[in-house]
């Protein structure tokens, strides 16, 4: 079986990347065994697309931390409509827009909105110590919060609605990443100065990958708490202020 | 504005404008639906595109989907048109003009004098009309060779762009992958990163790791850091070393704003890396990708279909003198294309359209997680696109692309195909594979721990 190509003699470069290099061969085709490990990786990936949220679980999370919570609907009432209709996940199902209306928590500076998106793994294991890791940082600089907004089957862009609504100076919106093959359970940030229908991507500042294994938890809060005090202090998000002067803070985001 | 219409048995079937009569002719797909312009039923998708074969190309000529006025790439496509190329299908209606291409005797020659006759509004037309297997005949027949080191597109060749990214951009990552690629036989076509970061200072230093590398294994092939123009440009600026200019497109002005680009930005880059004159068997510098659905996604469709959108997206690339073009068919996500079926439609409509209107069409074969496809419907549209001439698609480590998290092929992929259908890679790769003892009649040959390539300072322990 000489065609059969075990192992590949540049197998040490994978100390490198988590690319999937020197698999080896069978002919010119992959082994059974990379067949089968990549089908896992992507019976994984499929599972955590189709995960229930479980929503409640994670806001008894953060009481425990001390993080109060609200919770709140989209108009994508399941996860095939979400998946098919972007628009229903931008926007709050008109009961919950009325109850956090009455709610009446005035202005504030800062509104967190968080949601299963494209991943609920990524929300139940992520958000909990982000923000655990987040608040005392916040404390420090004294932004004003609102209760940790829960709102399964979400966009990134229910934080407009949201953070207009509430009259918040900037949204952050936690939400799980499209799955990976090899990153199931990634969390991504977006975080809007005065957020409003009108803004779009170019207006968010977006910090990707937040897990243990890409960005870890302390990190991203880290960078999250430094480019709200930057877009604070000068009153633009996005490219805005990628582009100033301090634009190397925001390598990488 | 005529409006359109058709009698079925006895029931008539009317379609308001041009705009609609495609969208509804065109086969089902999610993002239609969702922007509400597929038809409300299978019946009255067939009765529109009975109504469509019976147009007369000509109409195309008079009938504008965007307003002139408003959109310069409808002024680039009409303003553009070569009357004369498109005298031999003038007389011809939609439905003819696929009987025409089908034809015996259309053949590379005739396909190649038509091109700059059409319109993308008549290839989108005629590709809805198209069953799967007439979208890969067509496009089969087409012929479109582009040069910079290596030669790619020649019948009987497939290539492969070396797709090394990284999440962190880290150049030793990067390199692994690459000489992985390599030893796997791959990267005729270029070897392309997509920046994690899109800075200047990660454009220009991966231009750099890459041309190093090219040069000092003397790699037929060429590199692209698929960044924005307007970084890519900047980096020239700086004196980096760049081969291919690259930007995604797509087909209205108001999407490419959205994407800050427009056909004077992409005329100025074009000549930017023109002038470096890098190329050394041709000049074809330009590196272009597309995808169904993108238009939608940025709110900017005009009421248009998404695969008409798509091929006005090529009108925008043939304007220029690209190397490389391809859809990145299944990337965007189920919204637009739902499953395995509509992401293989699609992705056999991008290659014949743009083949139709003269580009050197390649596909990147992939899908995403919430997608209702698997490996198994990318073995089917890798198949029937190499069967359809296709130019090249990409080579990903395993298939899965670590920084943009999604599947597309893998280097191995390219050897499934390149076995079952008897391809090979571009001419000078392929010698430059033999002489480095890559691979040599078809096959990879083993490759010993003291291989050049392992003994590159970026591949040794450190």
């Amino acid at each position: 079986m000489s065609e059969i190509e075990k192992r590949d003699p540049w197998r040490s470069l994978s100390r490198h990347t988590a690319a999937r290099i020197a698999l080896g061969r069978a002919g010119g085709s992959v082994r059974t065994e990379t067949l089968l490990d990549f089908r896992l990786a992507h019976a994984r990936a499929k599972d955590a697309v189709e995960l229930p949220f479980a929503a409640a679980t994670l806001a008894a999370e953060l009481v425990a931390h001390g993080i109060e919570t609200f919770p709140l609907r989209t108009r994508a009432g399941d996860r095939r409509s979400f998946l098919l209709r972007p628009d229903l996940g931008r926007s709050l199902e008109p009961e919950a827009r009325v109850a956090l209306q009455a709610q009446d928590f005035g202005a504030r500076d800062l509104c967190v909105v968080v949601s299963d998106g494209l991943s609920a793994l990524a929300a139940e294991r992520q958000v909990a110590p982000l923000l655990a890791q987040l608040w005392p940082l916040l404390a420090t600089q004294k932004v004003s919060l609102y209760p940790v907004l829960i709102a399964p089957f979400a966009r990134v862009k229910l934080a407009d609605e949201v953070g207009e609504m509430l009259g918040a100076r900037h949204s952050l919106i936690l939400l799980g990443e499209r799955p990976g093959l090899s990153s199931p359970d990634s969390l991504g940030a977006y975080l809007t100065f005065r957020p409003r229908a009108a803004c779009t991507d170019a207006d968010r500042n977006c910090v990707s990958n937040i897990r243990p294994e890409g960005l870890p938890h302390g990190n991203a809060a880290c960078l999250l708490a430094a480019t709200l005090r930057e877009s604070a202090a000068r009153g633009v998000s996005g490219v805005a202020l990628k582009l100033g002067p301090n634009s190397s803070l925001f390598a990488g985001v | 504005m005529a409006a359109f219409s058709c009698t079925l048995f006895g029931r008539s079937y009317s379609f308001g404008s041009l705009r609609e009569l495609l969208a509804k002719a065109t086969p089902k797909r999610s993002g239609d639906e969702l922007a509400g312009l597929a038809a409300e039923s299978a019946e009255v998708r067939v009765a529109a595109q009975m109504c469509l074969a019976e147009l007369p190309l000509e109409h195309f000529l008079e009938d504008q989907l965007i307003p002139y006025e408003d959109d310069e790439v409808t002024r680039l496509i009409v303003d553009s048109h070569d009357r004369a190329a498109f005298a031999p299908v003038a007389q011809l209606s939609v439905g003819q003009f696929r009987d025409w291409l089908l034809d015996y005797d259309t053949d590379a020659r005739a396909l190649t004098a038509l091109a700059p006759g059409l319109t993308p509004e008549m290839v989108a037309a005629v590709t809805k009309l198209m069953g799967n297997q007439d979208l890969i005949l067509a496009a089969k027949k087409c012929r479109v060779v582009t040069r910079f080191r290596s030669t790619i597109g020649l019948p009987g060749t497939l290539a492969v762009r070396l797709q090394p990214n990284h999440p962190a951009d880290d150049a030793r990552g990067i390199a692994a992958s690459v000489f992985d690629g390599l030893l796997y036989g791959c990267g005729d076509a270029v070897i392309g990163i997509n920046p994690a970061t899109d800075s200047v200072q990660a454009c220009e230093s991966l231009l750099r790791l890459l041309d190093e590398l090219i040069a000092r294994h003397e790699i037929p092939t060429q590199s692209c850091v698929l960044a924005h123009v307007t970084t890519q440009l900047e980096a020239i600026r700086r004196g980096a070393p760049l081969d291919l200019m690259f930007q995604s497109i797509a087909g209205t002005e108001a999407a490419n704003r959205s994407f800050g680009v427009s056909l004077s930005l992409l005329a100025e880059a074009e000549s930017a890396a023109l002038s470096l004159k890098r190329g050394t068997i041709g000049s074809d510098v330009m590196y272009f990708e597309t995808g169904q659905g993108s238009v939608l996604s940025a709110g900017a469709h005009h009421g248009v279909d998404q695969q008409t959108l798509e091929v006005r997206a090529y009108a925008v690339a043939r304007h220029f003198k690209p190397l490389l073009v391809n859809t990145v068919v299944g990337f965007i996500g189920p919204e637009y294309l739902y499953d395995g079926k509509q992401i293989i439609r699609a992705g056999l409509e991008d290659h014949c359209a743009g083949k139709l209107l003269g580009l050197p069409m390649g596909v990147d074969v992939c899908y995403t997680n919430h997608s209702e496809a698997d490996q198994d419907d990318m073995d089917t549209l890798l198949t029937l696109l190499g069967v359809a001439g296709c130019n090249y698609i990409m080579g990903v480590p395993g298939a899965d692309d670590i920084m943009l998290g999604y599947q597309s092929t893998s280097f191995h992929d390219s050897h499934y195909l390149r076995q079952v259908l008897g391809l090979r890679p571009a001419p000078e790769f392929e010698a430059w594979l033999s002489r480095m003892r890559i691979a040599d009649q078809q096959r990879l040959l083993p490759v010993q721990p003291n291989h050049e390539l392992l003994l590159d300072s970026l591949a040794r322990e450190g």
